[in-house]
């Protein structure tokens, strides 16, 4: 298995930033979620993470939410996430799974992480869950060899950027603003001080994510970030084409190529 | 996790008992979240704002509430029977004491705006109450299902001057509010305080509003003592999230010869998988920010849970209960809907008080342990039950279950 740092430190040597892109597994089926992020890959996405749809995700906004249900309403199991993982990692680009947590402790700490290894899965985002609260997580992550990729927001202390930074492995994931998923129409101002805040404690490299949509706010970012993370609007893609799995794929990959110009921009 | 605690407490991590608890929230959150525990635990240490807390329980709340023998109940299961009147508190449950507790704490850091989630509309009602009396803005997150089901509730809250937001996403119920509120509690923290209704979720709030509801325990643990000299021999209160029964039970957590009941919402029967039983039928796990007994899936995904009271219809429980119930404190035990409706039908008659379906759950659990106890120490044996809420906001559900309002459906209806 390859660390998503493996990803980023080639972007880097090529001079440009990485283009990290979501999807949530199950959606719009667990064949289509494989063939979505396959595509995504082709079209440019250096890392890939994979949403495991969860019933209450407080973090996300009504976009990823509405994927997540359909995911659920159709049968999605944690084991078709980790046969998703599976497909995916075979193209050789990093995988991760943006999870919560209770689905993890319900499937058994060490048990996901043995079997997640195996799927060759690179590692976790996990986005309620911070370092000072996620001993096990910790522990099995670093058993097994997995990123462990934490969030950091606009609001983080500089102790708690250090605190959380030490704990990452494979990248930092700083949320661009004070907010839940989904594209806006601008980016944010708060992303580039946090991303230098967290650059004095950390040589990783950084991500900024939340509300990302299109080529040129991808350029912006990746002027001052390693990498550009992309969900909402690679939801959106799908979401807009309901049953017309050659159109929404087809979108897919065009907003795909166009991040994948702009990271290459920035 | 933390090590064990010796203690009924939480650690300075928000576990009880080293493992129920915690913080399970966004990175976005915890400067607030740190920021509110500072402030909450600053403010118990000031005589002035406990002072002012007491003052306005006090002068407008209308506590202490009265601590009630209800003689012809008592006659009935042959043991005392108390009830602790927090039906009579303004706004018409206990839930006003959690609330002028937090907004007080509010304006004490500065803030002017609140949000908070609802189930029944007991919570939003006091919310919005409470930001009436302090002046604060106030948006009220609560499920598309509860808002047809407690219009009134709903209307409250308008006239009050809250906004109230219905949520659609998921099982349109209480679960779904506390999501939406903590959306946007994530995009709003710098000038908005969530007033959290029950005591659940990330550390601080179970702690802190079980403290804001434990002069329910403390009041009634002290009227025993002075109006029959004597503890009670059990205490009982139904449990959703667990505010009204935290409260109650902290006085009496350390008086080991008297027994604890929780009564769980059992729906149409926990066989039928209709229910809201979280201790009874669910499983450890993780849900809106603390580890405790959730109703969920083998995935771990939340299983949508059912009572005929939109006040207990949530499938988590507050982290403190997960610890009585694993340590064998406190007994949880489920009620069914209709064993419910029984009792609310029976105190309304026999007593002339007409509880909320919430409160009558404990009732209808209560009775049972009174006749045990009757049976086996005499009629002197006492069970003290809190009343938590009336039942005014449940005339709806009171009128389709019985049939009430036609001709002669007052003596039919309920038999």
């Amino acid at each position: 298995m390859t660390s998503a740092k493996d990803a980023f430190d080639k972007s880097a040597a090529d001079g440009r930033a990485a283009l990290v892109g979501y999807l949530p597994a199950g959606f719009p089926t667990v064949e289509g979620s494989i063939t979505a992020l396959r595509t995504m890959v082709d079209a440019g996405c250096d890392v890939i993470e994979i949403g495991l749809p969860y019933s209450d995700p407080v973090m996300d906004g009504p976009t990823v939410q509405a994927a997540a249900q359909q995911a659920l309403d159709r049968g999605v199991r944690t084991t078709d996430v980790l046969r998703v993982v599976e497909a995916v990692a075979a193209t050789g680009v990093p995988t991760l799974v943006m999870t919560y947590w209770n689905p993890i402790e319900r499937y058994g700490v060490e048990r996901w992480a043995a079997d997640f290894a195996s799927a060759g899965g690179a590692g976790l985002i996990t986005p309620d869950i911070t370092p000072d609260h996620s001993p096990d997580w910790i522990a099995a992550a670093d058993a097994h060899g997995l990123d462990k990729v934490f969030l950091l927001a606009p609001s983080s202390t500089d102790e708690r950027i250090a605190m959380t930074t030490a704990a990452c492995r494979g990248f930092v994931y700083a949320a661009a603003v004070m907010g839940v998923t989904g594209a806006r129409s601008s980016t944010s101002g708060l992303a580039e001080p946090l991303v230098a805040r967290a650059r004095t404690t950390t040589d990783l490299p950084i991500g900024v994510g939340l509300g990302v949509s299109n080529g040129v706010q991808a350029a912006e970012i990746a002027a001052y970030a390693d990498g550009v993370i992309v969900g909402s609007a690679f939801v959106r893609t799908i979401l807009d084409h309901p049953g017309d799995e050659e159109a929404g794929l087809a979108s897919l990959r065009a907003l795909a190529e166009d991040l994948a110009e702009g990271v290459r921009r920035g | 996790m933390s090590g064990p605690s010796t203690t009924f407490e939480a650690d300075d991590r928000g576990y009880f008992g080293g493992s129920w608890g915690g913080r399970f929230m966004p990175e976005a959150l915890v400067a607030a979240l740190d920021e509110l525990t500072d402030a909450w635990q600053g403010a118990m240490a000031d005589a002035t704002f406990v002072d002012e807390f007491e003052r306005v329980l006090r002068d407008y709340a209308g506590t202490p509430s009265r601590l009630y023998h209800a003689e012809k109940l008592s006659a009935q299961v042959g043991a005392r029977v108390l009830l602790k009147r927090e039906d009579l508190n303004h706004t018409g449950a206990h839930k006003i004491r959690n609330v002028m507790g937090q907004a007080l704490l509010t304006k004490r850091m500065g803030k002017r705006r609140v949000i908070a989630e609802t189930g029944a509309g007991q919570h939003g009602v006091a919310s919005a109450t409470a930001a009436a009396y302090f002046d604060l803005d106030c948006t009220v997150y609560m499920g598309a299902v509860d808002t047809r089901r407690q219009a009134l509730n709903v209307a409250r809250m308008q006239l009050l001057g809250a906004t109230v937001v219905p949520v659609d996403s998921g099982s349109a119920t209480l679960k779904d509010a506390i999501n939406e509120a903590l959306r946007e509690w994530v995009a709003t923290v710098d000038h908005t305080a969530y007033l959290f209704g029950t005591a659940a979720g990330p550390h601080p709030f179970p702690s802190m509003v079980r403290d804001f509801c434990r002069g329910i325990g403390d009041e009634a643990r002290q009227q025993c003592l002075d109006q029959y000299g004597v503890l009670p021999d059990a205490v009982a209160a139904c449990v959703g999230g667990g505010s009204n029964a935290i409260g109650l039970f902290t006085a009496f957590l350390e008086d080991e010869d008297v027994e604890i009941h929780g009564f769980e919402p059992g729906g149409d029967g926990i066989e039928t998988g209709r229910h809201a039983a979280t201790i009874h039928a669910g499983a450890a796990g993780v849900l809106h920010g603390a580890r405790t007994f959730v109703l969920q899936d083998e995935d771990g995904q939340t299983v949508e849970s059912h009572s005929i009271s939109a006040g207990l219809d949530y499938p988590g429980v507050g982290p403190q209960h997960a610890l009585l119930a694993a340590s064998g404190r406190a007994s949880y035990t489920p009620v069914t809907d209709a064993e419910a409706m029984e009792a609310m039908a029976l105190l309304s008659r026999t007593e002339g008080i007409i509880p909320a379906i919430e409160s009558a759950h404990a009732v209808a659990g209560a009775l049972g342990v009174a006749r045990r106890l009757g049976a086996e120490k005499g009629p002197d044996a006492t069970v003290l039950i809190n009343l938590s809420g009336r039942g005014d906001k449940d005339m709806g559900t009171a009128i389709e279950w019985f049939g009430l309002g036609g001709p002669g459906a007052s003596q039919e209806g309920a038999e």
